[in-house]
């Protein structure tokens, strides 16, 4: 037992909204409304009486600076009493690993019986900023004390203070942007363009059969329009069930046009989207009626320096996650590993197979990953938690391994058993 | 024990006013009598030096006059001079020595705002409970205590009429904003805020107020010329709201022109003549027969000794359609429950979602909930196309195509998933519920629930049991037709119910005129100023012909060639001429607007409009079939009480209030004469007009249905 002092916790269900690129058909709404979606419909599928709900844990990357804790307005949502204290989390891409390791840890300790975590986020809606300077003037304007002083304060305005600011996805430490660091690791590892164009399709087509037997579908809450004449989303939109890799090899490189190989294709996109998975500790479930799909078994967190290999920190977490839950590579019999790039992936494996496991492909993301699927930042380990422990379930498999590398040179594992 | 009582503090005497063993503070002559009780020992008091009034109720301020004693009185100088008596007291309030305040939270309507308007300084709270109004029209008579002279003294002439002229009531901050009131607060200082200003009052005098109104107020309020006009318009729109059939928006009108144009003494006076005349008038007797009716259904659940409603926090809806849409936004609207709603796919349901919010769109564009209230509600909506979700529903309420097969597959679908004291409840207009529930493994809880359309406009539902469901199911569908604020009668499982049996024949007979040559306009004309909100042609292109054909046959099924509807309509049928929603029907539509008569419809018909016929025989053809049927009906048992009939046709077809309902009708023209009216009509037009048993032994036996 990996937690010997504490309560097995089991996942009892999960579902997400269809994950959606950014600007297309989600791009109306706002993190938090997906959220409340993703956790509504895993109330709706389960039966659950709301008022058994103890916390609610969301996981989000970038925030709106409008509905800063998503988790409670998750938890404010008119099915559930007022009463449930609920926050929300931030580690970068492993955000709702995080809400749900975190569900774990108060349910394992007794403090809750029953946890909604999930994560959202919604890329069609960053917050857009003023420039420093703007924002330095309308503050100083805020406690000016006459009107004179106030405009004396506006004349410093200059049109350039005007340009507003997008949040970048790039490492406040050392200025790289994701898909650099993507690009850099390629390089370092010798991951060649074609390899990691297979493995974008292979991506594609494992998750356009999951989507084409329900597999996926199942998982997935459908969103409904907001307006007369909206169209109804039932499934993921960035599947391309007929990619090639004549049309991939077609794509100039992003990150570097001339030696590069990492290109739009065989990177994760920018998307919509949210998952909720519901937690409940062994006894609570039994006692309620609910058949655990699986149970977490063990996790644990790693960190690289951001200015080396950003993205490989699962090679450091994933030992840990194994050693804690006490068993080994080789019993795994399902294992989810996150897709930020085909580069970063093949890294990963790289690097497992370098501690001498066998890499099976077989067994990894057999629905397919991010990069076809998409990945909105904090909704992606909750998708990963659902279609694990899905899989698990009708596989009947024992032990499940969940790899999320993160922004930062974070890393989060997570060991989930079946019986 | 009494109902005033008052304890002084630092020269404020703050008062309660708390009317024993009652759910609101209703003014009567004991009320009156302790007021003035009150007013001579506080001035004789040295001690108190300003007067705080308050209601002891928790919700409720002064809900009006006692309707009780209201309702006893016998004859016109009765009335005045219980006209007169308000006007005196309140009278001795506004000229009272000390200054007083007072603190309105809750209703605070007819007599309890002319009370507070008596009073020297007035607060109100911001709470949504906190009405201020004079709903006194609705009940056919006047603010007669002083109220059609006070406020437009207020607040202007203008805005005194829209109030009194409706019967409206204000929320605080509109109440505020007319001048009504001068201040708002929440409930947590109500208070202290009235105590303190009467204090100030007490220190510096009465406030003066600050006219309001701008400068139209001056236009048209602040001078004889400007108000002349004012009159002239509201009289204008009272009478074609009217059609002259309701005397109290006029005298009420006569009685604020009166005093605005001879002072408040001789307007006081005319107040209370035109109040006496009113009160023992015929209309004011219905309107408050209704009101009483309408009270007490609320508290019937149509069964003996019924066990309390089932809580429904869940209401699962299968029909995402017009019906089922429209149940949804008035479920989420009304009761704020959790609404599933399910259809055979997900575009259906999209729809359906968004029609049922359009429902809520409309509160938040009307003001009535706040941005944060209104999402509250649309996150009460959703949908699938499975029954997911429905195994925490406490009832569902299916309204899918109105088809026996349909209906009974939804039903079973619901069973094997609903939790074990759920009520299911059909939604049909023509389906027998005993028929449905045949399938059902527990028909004990399967009722019929029949919305009228559009369902969040239709005042009424008909509840309907059949001979399996138990007592417990009733209360439940009762109770919940409540939460949807809808008045609900509960009406026997025979075809057609109550409110479609007895507006068959009439819509019939509508038919039969326009085959003979009665033009459609003046069907409808003639039904119009008889009383009805719109005559039976349009009301046929409103419903939909082929809703009204279907309808029919069902009647005509059941109840044989005497309920046949013409067989000349279903030409129109055919010829796609459905009425409002498709564009065409008897009517001409462009742009959602109704026109005149489409001429085109009378060569379909085989007939040439030919006039003539007088509109008297207009009137009594359709009404006359109708109450033949409704008698009928009555005799079978379909509703429990004439005041159950009247008040579904009064709510849910529009028939006149100020007639009272259709049996109220009966008995006003006598069973004497509707017999022998029938009889003749029966030797004319043929046997659908013979006069049934049932009318046949009340004229014999020289009985009414209300005793």
């Amino acid at each position: 037992m990996a937690f010997p002092n504490g309560r097995r916790v089991a996942i009892v269900a999960g579902c997400r909204t269809p994950f959606c690129k950014a600007g297309t058909v989600l791009k109306d709404a706002r993190a938090v409304d997906l959220a409340r979606h993703a956790a509504r419909e895993l109330i709706e599928r389960t039966n659950l009486d709301p008022a058994k709900v103890d916390e609610v844990i969301f996981g989000q990357v970038v925030a709106s600076p409008l509905v800063p804790n998503i988790a409670r307005e998750v938890s404010l949502l008119p099915q559930f009493p007022k009463e449930i204290p609920a926050f929300s989390v931030n580690r970068a891409c492993a955000s709702s690993n995080q809400a749900i390791t975190a569900a774990h840890d108060q349910i394992a300790q007794g403090h809750a019986d029953v946890i909604l975590a999930g994560g959202a986020e919604a890329l069609s809606d960053i917050p857009i900023l003023a420039s420093r300077r703007l924002s330095d003037i309308l503050v100083t304007a805020s406690k000016a004390r006459t009107l004179g002083a106030r405009l004396a304060t506006f004349a410093r305005i200059r049109p350039r203070d005007l340009i507003p600011v997008a949040p970048a996805i790039a490492e406040p430490s050392t200025g790289q942007s994701m898909g650099q660091s993507a690009e850099k690791m390629a390089k370092e590892n010798r991951i060649t363009r074609d390899a990691q164009d297979r493995w974008t399709l292979r991506s594609h087509q494992l998750a356009a059969k999951g989507t084409a037997d329900g597999r996926l579908t199942a998982e997935i809450a459908p969103w409904l329009p907001q307006r007369a004449g909206g169209e109804v989303v039932v499934s993921d939109n960035g599947i391309r069930s007929d990619t090639t890799l004549e049309q991939m090899a077609k794509l100039k490189p992003v990150f570097d046009r001339r030696y590069g190989s990492v290109t739009a294709a065989n990177s994760s996109p920018l998307t919509d989207g949210a998952s909720a998975v519901l937690l409940m500790a062994e006894d609570v479930a039994r006692a309620l009626g609910y058949e655990a799909l699986a149970y977490i078994r063990s996790y644990s967190v790693a960190a690289v320096d951001p200015g080396w290999q950003l993205l490989q920190a699962p090679v450091w977490a994933v030992p840990k996650a194994l050693e804690r839950a006490g068993i080994q590579w080789k019993d795994l019999g399902l294992i989810e590993i996150h897709e930020a790039f085909a580069s970063q992936v093949l890294s990963n494996l790289q690097g497992f197979a370098g501690k001498g496991w066998e890499i099976n492909e077989e067994i990894i993301n057999v629905m397919g990953g991010s990069i076809a699927i998409g990945h909105p930042f904090g909704a992606t380990g909750g998708r990963l938690f659902t279609t694990l422990s899905n899989e698990m379930k009708r596989r009947d498999v024992q032990f499940g391994l969940i790899s999320v590398c993160a922004q930062g040179g974070m890393a989060s594992a997570v060991v989930l058993e079946r019986r | 024990m009494p109902a005033i009582t008052w304890e002084v503090t630092d020269g404020v005497a703050v008062v309660t006013l708390d009317c024993p063993g009652a759910p609101v503070n209703v003014i009567s002559q004991a009320v009156k009598d302790e007021v003035y009780a009150m007013l001579l020992a506080l001035e004789r008091d040295p001690n108190v030096r300003a007067v705080a009034f308050f209601s002891g109720k928790a919700d409720n301020f002064i809900a009006g006059a006692d309707i009780e004693e209201f309702v006893r009185l016998k004859s016109a100088a009765e009335a005045e001079q219980l006209s007169r008596d308000g006007q005196a007291m309140l009278d001795r309030v506004a000229q009272f020595s000390k200054p007083i305040a007072v603190g309105v939270h809750g209703a605070c309507l007819g007599g309890g705002l002319e009370f507070a308007m008596a009073c020297h300084y007035r607060i109100a709270t911001d709470h949504p409970k906190t009405q201020l109004g004079l709903p006194e029209v609705q009940l056919g008579i006047l603010p007669g205590a002083s109220g059609c002279q006070r406020l437009p003294r207020l607040i202007g002439a203008r805005a005194a009429l829209d109030i009194i002229l409706a019967g409206r009531s204000e929320r605080a901050a509109k109440a505020l904003r007319l001048g009504m009131v001068d201040e708002v607060v929440p409930p947590s200082i109500l208070k202290d805020v009235t105590i303190a200003a009467a204090r100030r009052m007490a220190d510096r005098g009465v406030m003066l107020r600050r006219r309001r109104g701008g400068l139209m107020g001056l236009l048209l309020d602040g001078n004889p010329l400007g108000r002349l006009l004012v009159f002239r318009l509201a009289r204008k729109q009272v009478l074609s709201q009217t059609k002259g059939n309701y005397p109290a928006p006029l005298a009420a009108l006569e009685a604020v022109r009166h005093g605005l144009t001879h002072g408040m003494a001789a307007g006081l006076q005319r107040e209370a003549r035109l109040f006496g005349e009113l009160a023992v008038g015929d209309v004011s007797r219905k309107l408050v027969q209704i009101f009483f009716a309408t009270r007490d259904l609320k508290k019937d659940f149509g069964v003996p000794d019924a066990p309390p409603p089932g809580d429904v926090r869940r209401l699962g809806i299968v029909g995402s359609g017009f019906m089922g849409s429209g149940i949804a936004g008035t479920a989420v609207v009304q009761a704020g429950v959790d609404v599933r709603l399910k259809d055979a796919d997900l575009p259906r349901v999209a729809k359906g979602i968004l029609a049922a919010r359009a429902i809520v769109d409309e509160r938040l564009t009307r003001r009535r909930i706040s941005r944060y209230e209104h999402a509250r509600l649309v996150a009460l909506l959703s949908g699938g196309d499975s029954y997911t979700g429905f195994g925490g529903a406490g009832l569902v309420i299916e309204a899918v195509f109105e088809e026996l097969e349909v209906k009974r597959q939804v039903l079973r679908d619901c069973e094997s998933i609903l939790p074990a004291g759920a009520v299911f409840a059909t939604n049909t207009s023509t389906i027998p519920i005993a028929r449905i529930a045949e399938v059902s493994r527990r028909p004990e809880q399967v009722i019929g629930m029949h919305f009228f359309s559009p369902v969040a406009r239709m005042p009424l539902l008909e509840v309907i049991p059949s001979g399996s469901t138990a007592p417990q199911t009733v209360s439940t569908a009762v109770g919940f037709g409540r939460r949807l604020g809808k008045t609900v009668i509960v009406v026997r499982d025979a075809p057609g119910f109550w409110v479609n049996r007895i507006l068959g024949p009439y819509m019939n007979e509508a038919a039969h005129l326009l085959l003979s040559g009665v033009g459609a306009e003046d069907i409808d004309r003639a039904m119009v100023r008889f009383g009805f909100p719109v005559g039976p042609i349009t009301l046929l292109d409103e419903v939909g012909l082929d809703v009204a054909q279907h309808a029919g046959e069902v009647l005509e099924g059941a109840f044989g060639e005497r309920l046949a509807p013409p067989k000349a309509l279903a030409a129109l049928v055919k010829d796609g001429r459905l009425g409002r929603k498709a564009g065409k029907g008897f009517f001409t539509y462009r742009g959602g607007k109704k026109g005149p008569v489409d001429s085109s419809v009378y060569p379909l018909l085989g007939v040439q409009p030919n006039g003539g016929i007088p509109t008297a025989d207009i009137v009594q053809r359709l009404m006359y079939a109708m109450l033949n049927e409704a008698a009928r009906a009555v005799a079978e048992g379909v509703v429990h009480t004439p005041r159950d009939g009247d008040i579904g046709a009064i709510y849910g077809f529009g028939f006149p209030p100020f007639r009272g309902g259709p049996l109220r009708y009966f008995d006003d023209q006598g069973a004497d004469h509707v017999y022998a009216d029938l009889s003749r009509l029966a030797e004319r037009l043929g046997p659908r007009f013979e006069p049934c048993p049932a009318i046949v032994e009340l004229a014999r036996a020289r009985k009414r249905f209300y005793p």
